[in-house]
């Protein structure tokens, strides 16, 4: 009885013992490059309809050939609407196609972003249901994969790509995957 | 030379800290009365040095001394003088800075208004402020210190974040770390009350002010926070459940928990320790709060700049500070006896249930907060627990949570009669249910059976309230005449009643604001030309353009609106998109005409083609304001409430020290 108790006063400090190991196990991570069990593996076999076109379908077939990146992004997703002015500069640059994975969405209120403020993408497979973004490891929006020519994912990017995240990180990966060929 | 002063005021503020930590506890513990009697004037010099560390900082800022490398990351010349003042808490070191002073104007302010207290009780608290001091300054001084020189001088600045520039996050800092601060206060008081291994009613009397006045500070912090992101982000939300916003909320929810439960613990001298853990919890939370925006644990919009170094600091802190005191809880409260028994319809149960709701939805902020990182680190894999995962789980208590707010206060302590429940407040649950079905019926349109259940909730709260206040004044027989009667029994001792009063009507307009907002709120994404109209809500807004605008320190595009209501026009509005010279993103500054009912809202978003169109977004944010003034009147209830002449602190001290020493230890 006594027993049982001084455990009940213990309780708190136990759970708080183990709050302070995964705060200790998270201060040796960084959010911003959680490493996505997929980098260096080909992209996960996929089809989805185009959003633009819904009798169209996007696969991994067009993620071959060409460097990509792949955005995963929505309407409702905040960042997204920062990161937009970025993707519709990179759309300017021939190097790689920008290929979105417009994510637990509706087609309507997508479209109706990409026609007010244009449309920075090659191509965009539509996911309402987050059917392909469970397999690509997707947990949140935006989120941005590059993809190289032969189709393997060579890096993932959380949050929206600013200029500083592009000179850095994209900019020079993309470089290298050009100049390897 | 400044700079150094402010330099070496901080040290010696450590010095006093260590000194502060350890003699009046010692005195406390060994009966030492003169070591004991040193801790009100350390307290005080505390406050002295730290007060001068954040003067010279803000004259580097006022004199723009770049030489001093916090100061040139975050000011420039151009920044106005306002700015130039809030930009001494705009970034992290100074914002440790503020937390330090205001850790020690609670401090030195417990040393002056404890008169009646116990020397024991005193040196004790004060005792436990010291040791935290001593964290946070050591932490300042090893790994953030404000007054770290630069060479070479640079020419000019860099710039305070232009989010940062507007008057609302110039005061919302303050208020919220007053809030986090605070808590320390209710905490030391809890770790005194363990040490001596005297958990009484007289502890809950003295340390119930002290906790309320910090939850007032947090309750407005957070308001004005919430309503900064609204009119700043420009994205229409008032609420994104962001790390950092829960942060906040966690000592808020817990502190709410305290409140109430510190009531109990006042008159019936039950729950003796979970009060003491829910102290010690509300604090504990403020430092993880702390530690999670600083360590770069999680991402956020407000992070500040993060270094894993002091990620790791505040960790062992935390496990000092949070640790040690959990400890010393599991070690000190088997003694404790549990308190008064009560039956299951009394004031108790249905306080204690209030204490139930407020941690668990602690639970749900912290597990959702930090959800991210448990997936990751067991491997389940990756989730998003975003809006809709709060909203939900929110949503599924909070009924419950009204319900006994309008139940509660209607009960008396230890053992109430259902029958006479019903008598006092048959009639607010009839105009509830009236409610109910009138806002049902098929004309108002509601989207979910959330409305209808939502505003049926505020109008339980808002009649079971006046039931609550009749009753009182039918047992002082003032029924007839109700508003001087409630004059009369404020001047005597009903004022923590009405405090208590006026909150629940906050909670009753806030729920308002959060039903009606987030079913009829409109928004619209549109492309607009100059010259066009639109058409939202019964408004018609008119695209008149958009026009170079230079400010002081940015240049915007400036665009310009009329909004009809029929023929009439409502007001004119001025949107702007900001780009500051400092660099960095630009900034939307939210065009806002405000409403008791509703508010319209324009941003701009980005230019499109070469004809001076653009992409604006239009809102109509329907009772959003209900949401604030709900939060202000929780805030002005607990300000009421603690103005209860039986806490008055100092001004007791100086008539009748001898009656209230007898009261607080009877």
């Amino acid at each position: 009885m006594a027993m049982s108790k001084s455990v009940r006063y213990l309780t708190p400090l136990i759970v708080f013992g183990a709050l302070v190991a995964l705060l200790v196990w998270g201060l040796g991570q960084d959010p911003r490059e959680v490493p996505s069990p997929l980098i260096g593996k080909p992209v996960p076999e996929f089809s989805l309809p185009a959003l633009e076109d819904p009798n169209r379908t996007v696969t991994e077939a067009d993620l071959k050939g060409k460097i990509s990146l792949v955005n995963v992004w929505a309407s409702w997703c905040n960042s997204c609407r920062a990161e937009h002015q970025a993707l519709m500069s990179l759309s300017e640059v021939p190097d790689f196609q920008i290929v979105g994975l417009n994510w637990k969405d509706e087609a309507a209120d997508a479209m109706r972003v990409l026609r007010l403020t244009g449309n920075p993408y090659d191509l965009n497979g539509y996911d309402p249901d987050n059917t392909v973004g469970i397999h690509w490891g997707v947990y949140g929006a935006p989120e941005t994969f590059v993809v190289d020519q032969d189709g393997i994912i060579r890096y993932k990017h959380i949050g929206p790509i600013d200029r500083e995240v592009w000179e850095k990180k994209l900019q020079p990966l993309v470089a290298e995957l050009r100049a390897r060929g | 030379m400044i700079p150094e002063l402010g330099h070496f005021a901080l040290i010696l503020a450590l010095l006093l800290a260590v000194v502060q930590a350890a003699f009046p506890l010692a005195g406390s513990l060994s009966g030492n009365r003169p070591w004991m009697t040193m801790a009100r004037p350390l307290a005080y010099g505390q406050l002295t040095m730290i007060a001068v560390a954040f003067l010279a900082l803000t004259q580097a800022f006022l004199t723009s001394d770049f030489s001093v490398l916090y100061v040139a990351q975050h000011s420039n010349t151009l920044l106005p003088t306002i700015y130039k003042i809030s930009a001494v808490w705009g970034g992290h070191e100074g914002s440790l800075l503020l937390w330090v002073l205001m850790m020690a104007a609670w401090g030195a302010a417990v040393a002056a208004f404890s008169g009646n207290l116990p020397l024991t009780v005193v040196s004790r608290v004060i005792s436990v402020q010291g040791m935290i001091a001593i964290g946070f300054l050591l932490f300042m001084l090893l790994t953030s210190n404000p007054f770290e020189r630069l060479f070479p001088v640079p020419a000019e600045g860099r710039d305070l974040n232009p989010l940062l520039q507007d008057p609302g996050l110039a005061i919302h800092p303050p208020m919220l770390y007053m809030g986090y601060v605070g808590f320390s206060v209710a905490f030391a008081f809890a770790v005194a009350a363990l040490i001596g291994g005297r958990l009484d009613a007289a502890w809950a009397r003295w340390s119930r002010p002290w906790t309320t006045v910090a939850w007032v500070f947090l309750t407005i912090g957070i308001m004005l926070g919430s309503w900064w992101a609204y009119y700043e982000l420009g994205w229409g939300g008032w609420w994104f459940w962001d790390p950092v916003e829960n942060a906040s909320l966690m000592p808020w929810l817990v502190g709410t928990a305290l409140i109430h439960s510190l009531a109990v613990t006042e008159k019936r001298a039950a729950f003796k320790s979970w009060t003491v853990l829910l102290a010690i919890c509300a604090f504990s939370l403020s430092l993880l709060g702390t530690f999670l925006v600083r360590s770069g644990v999680l991402t956020s919009v407000h992070a500040f700049a993060t270094d894993p170094s002091r990620g790791l600091f505040i960790l062992l802190f935390l496990c000092v500070v949070v640790g040690g005191s959990l400890a010393l809880y599991a070690w000190r409260a088997p003694e404790v006896s549990d308190g008064g028994r009560f039956s299951l319809l009394s004031r108790e149960s249905a306080l204690l249930g209030n204490n139930l709701i407020f941690v668990a939805f602690t639970v749900l902020v912290l597990f959702g907060t930090l959800a991210p990182l448990i997936y990751e680190a067991f491997n389940w894999g990756k989730i998003s627990v975003g809006f809709p995962w709060f909203n939900k789980m929110f949503l599924a208590l909070s009924p419950f949570l009204a319900v006994l707010i309008g139940l509660g206060p209607a009960m008396r302590w230890k053992h109430d009669e259902p029958l006479r429940l019903v008598k006092t407040l048959w009639w607010a649950l009839a105009l509830a249910v009236a409610v109910l079905a009138i806002s049902a019926l098929p004309m108002f349109n509601t989207k979910t059976l959330w409305v209808p259940v939502g505003l049926a909730l505020a109008a339980w709260l808002l009649f079971a309230h006046i039931a609550i206040v009749r009753e009182r004044l039918r047992n002082k027989g003032g029924l007839k005449r109700m508003g001087p009667a409630i004059l009369a029994d404020l001047r005597g001792s009903g004022r923590s009643f009405y405090g208590m009063v006026t909150a629940h009507v906050g909670v009753a307009m806030f729920v308002v604001g959060v039903t009606v907002l987030s079913n009829y709120q409109l928004e619209e994404d549109v492309r607009m030309s100059p010259g066009d109209s639109y058409e939202m809500a019964g408004y018609r807004f008119e695209f008149l353009g958009a026009q170079q605008a230079p400010g002081p320190n940015y240049m915007a595009q400036r665009g310009e609106f009329n909004v009809y209501r029929g023929d009439r026009q409502v007001t004119k509005l001025y949107p702007e998109k900001r780009s500051y010279m400092g660099g960095g993103m630009p900034m939307t500054e939210a065009a806002i005409d405000p409403g008791l009912f509703r508010d319209i809202y324009v941003s701009l978003g980005e230019p499109v083609g070469s004809t001076g169109d653009w992409a604006l977004r239009l809102y109509y944010k329907p009772f959003v304001r209900w949401i604030w003034l709900g939060a202000i009147l929780m805030a002005l209830g607990g300000g009421l409430a603690v103005s209860d002449p039986r806490y008055r602190l100092a001004g007791a001290k100086a008539r009748k020290p001898a009656a209230d020493t007898a009261a607080a230890t009877a």
